[in-house]
């Protein structure tokens, strides 16, 4: 970055802003992270390896992924659904839902966790007639899983929203005057130009229920290799002192989400690449 | 912007949270029935469903919204008011209580403060200038979006704990960062870092230079540039990063939580009271805790769509 050079701008300020900007940067966010990495590289690949394959850490990480990754998929499904419903339909209150798709955003997770664990608590107002069915979510992996789904649904719906409005009319028109039924009109034409952005909802809830940890541990019940989410660990094992555990998981848990982000740039970059000029 | 996420780093993005664009706005329309289709082309016919499937659509997406999004809301009050209004309030005036929400508002008041200062700053410098690796710069102002609030703290224990980089320094100095309110604003600094930055950029860069070249020109200072052109320009976008930075800074819990050690009455922060009555079953107390945050999400969602109005009316249309 060091190697930036301000192009003919008359406007004054660049070296100052961009000094400042890169020193609070770099003291905020850069060298703390640096401090991770090179926790990890005080372990031995030996070790690292050890730590990341034990059977506790291991869970943690099936858990923490799979019930992730199950939960953006109800989200890209019902996203989809509340988008579809929200843009090219009008119902009484539908400005309201609107808005009400970005609680879970706005909720602080701490908040959204107790509120979501008293919800589905065996006498809570969802619980107790679940009960009756046998289904019991809270303190079981379901309850992460319903936690994931809340904090997932609004990058699903804020992605494609944008997206769905701006389509052109006239592809669907042109679709549906050519012969095709609206059945085909909607999965052959409307929804494959949705797919980049689909995808990068899909992503970011994915991305998000990951790293969740506010939201999840109360109703998780946090039973070593069944419940218990790969943040809660990283908690545990530095509440135990065992820092360089906590680090192992942490770093593993951070390139996954650089993956992913790197995979949402990549997205970002098809779906502009596919946008037809109009 | 997302309240708690963003990790997509196009500059556009900002926008992608803007209310959907509503006919009704523009012409107040008459009442509308139950899953009409959207008005305004000539061949409405072709571009909706039939009947049922509209009803199905609609009654999914309100079902799903009302389970899983306004039911926990809602659960918050009537859990926080469950023993009547004297029990409310008697948990909101335990002197633990008024400790958290005076820590949550000092917390608050640092990181945003800070983030504002630094966010115009870093925005200044990316939407007003060209250099080489600028998109980088704000995928990395971009990190702390995608990385797990539990990693956000975890990276200053690693820094400052006893068995930190610089813990024995701070233990010998005597200086406290970490189970003190430095550590938690740091966390909660990390973790805000991207609001007001990003909220700033797409709408800087869309202004351009002209008008502050303009007043360059005219023999203005930088900083007579900044406060007389630039800031009458972005305050409402100023005011919307500052919203949700806000918003994130007094509703932190994993990053806190894992910094803030939990020391009754110092250390702990609104969510992580939160947390602590919860667990010990204080249930009417965290939740009257608990409701104090959701109103302050309702009211930050309020003014946030009403600040996204504004923000659409001030764009200029350009008919693309």
């Amino acid at each position: 970055m060091s190697t930036a050079v301000a192009r003919r701008s008359t406007l004054p300020g660049f070296g100052l802003t961009m000094g400042l900007t890169l020193t609070w940067l770099s003291v905020i966010i850069l060298i703390p992270l640096a401090a991770l990495f090179l926790k990890t590289f005080e372990l031995s690949l030996d070790q690292f390896w050890g730590i990341i394959t034990s059977r506790r850490t291991l869970n943690a990480l099936k858990i923490s992924f799979g019930l992730s990754f199950a939960a953006a998929c109800v989200n890209l499904v019902m996203g989809t659904v509340i988008v579809w419903a929200l843009v090219r339909y009008r119902f009484p209150g539908r400005r309201l839902f609107d808005a009400i798709v970005d609680i879970p955003f706005a909720l602080p997770t701490a908040v959204a966790g107790v509120a979501l664990t008293q919800l589905f608590a065996q006498k809570g107002w969802l619980g107790a007639p679940l009960a009756e069915f046998g289904i019991k979510v809270a303190f079981t992996p379901i309850g992460i899983f319903i936690a994931m789904i809340f904090i997932g649904i609004p990058f699903v719906v804020r992605t494609v929203q944008p997206v769905l409005i701006d389509l052109d009319p006239e592809i669907e028109e042109a679709a549906a005057s050519l012969g095709a039924n609206r059945w085909h009109t909607v999965f052959r034409v409307i929804l494959p130009s949705l797919i980049p952005a689909l995808l990068t909802g899909f992503a970011l809830a994915f991305a998000r229920a990951i790293g969740e940890y506010g939201s999840v541990i109360f109703i998780a019940g946090n039973l070593p290799n069944v419940s218990e989410i790969a943040p809660l660990l990283i908690v545990i094992r530095l509440s135990e002192f065992r820092y360089a555990d906590a680090t192992a998981i942490a770093v593993v848990m951070l390139v996954a989400s650089f993956l992913i982000i790197f995979l949402i740039n990549r997205l970002q970059r098809w779906a502009q690449a596919r946008i037809p000029v109009h | 912007m997302s309240m708690q996420t963003g990790l997509v780093t196009s500059t556009t993005q900002l926008r992608t949270y803007a209310p959907a664009t509503d006919v009704s706005v523009a012409a107040p329309a008459p009442r509308l029935e139950i899953g009409r289709a959207e008005p305004g082309t000539a061949q409405r016919n072709l571009r909706t469903e039939p009947g049922p499937i509209r009803f199905i659509i609609i009654a999914l997406a309100i079902a799903f919204l009302s389970i899983f999004v306004v039911l926990p809301l809602v659960v918050v009050f009537a859990s926080a008011f469950s023993k009547g209004i004297g029990a409310y309030l008697a948990a909101l005036a335990e002197p633990e209580a008024l400790a958290a929400i005076k820590l949550t508002l000092l917390i608050a008041a640092i990181s945003v403060t800070l983030n504002l200062v630094f966010g115009v700053i870093a925005a200044w410098a990316i939407s007003k200038f060209e250099f080489t690796g600028k998109t980088f710069l704000i995928t990395l102002i971009d990190l702390p979006f995608s990385v797990s609030p539990v990693i956000s703290g975890l990276v200053f224990v690693l820094l400052f704990g006893a068995q930190g980089y610089f813990g024995p320094w701070l233990q010998a100095h005597n200086v406290h960062i970490l189970f003190a309110v430095p550590g938690i604003a740091l966390a909660t600094i990390f973790v805000t870092f991207p609001f007001v930055a990003r909220a700033l950029i797409p709408l800087m860069q869309e202004q351009g230079t002209q008008e502050e070249e303009a007043a360059i020109s005219l023999g203005a200072s930088g900083l007579q540039t900044f406060f007389r052109v630039t800031l009458p320009n972005i305050k409402w976008g100023l005011l919307y990063g500052v919203l949700l930075c806000n918003a994130r800074a007094m509703g932190e819990f994993g990053a806190v939580s894992v910094v803030s050690g939990h020391i009754r009455g110092e250390t702990n922060t609104m969510p992580l009271l939160v947390e602590i009555l919860y667990n010990e079953y204080q249930f009417v107390a965290s939740f009257a805790i608990a409701s104090l945050l959701a109103m302050l999400a309702l009211i930050t969602l309020v003014a946030k769509t009403v600040l996204e109005r504004r923000l659409d009316e001030a764009e200029v249309p350009d008919g693309d």
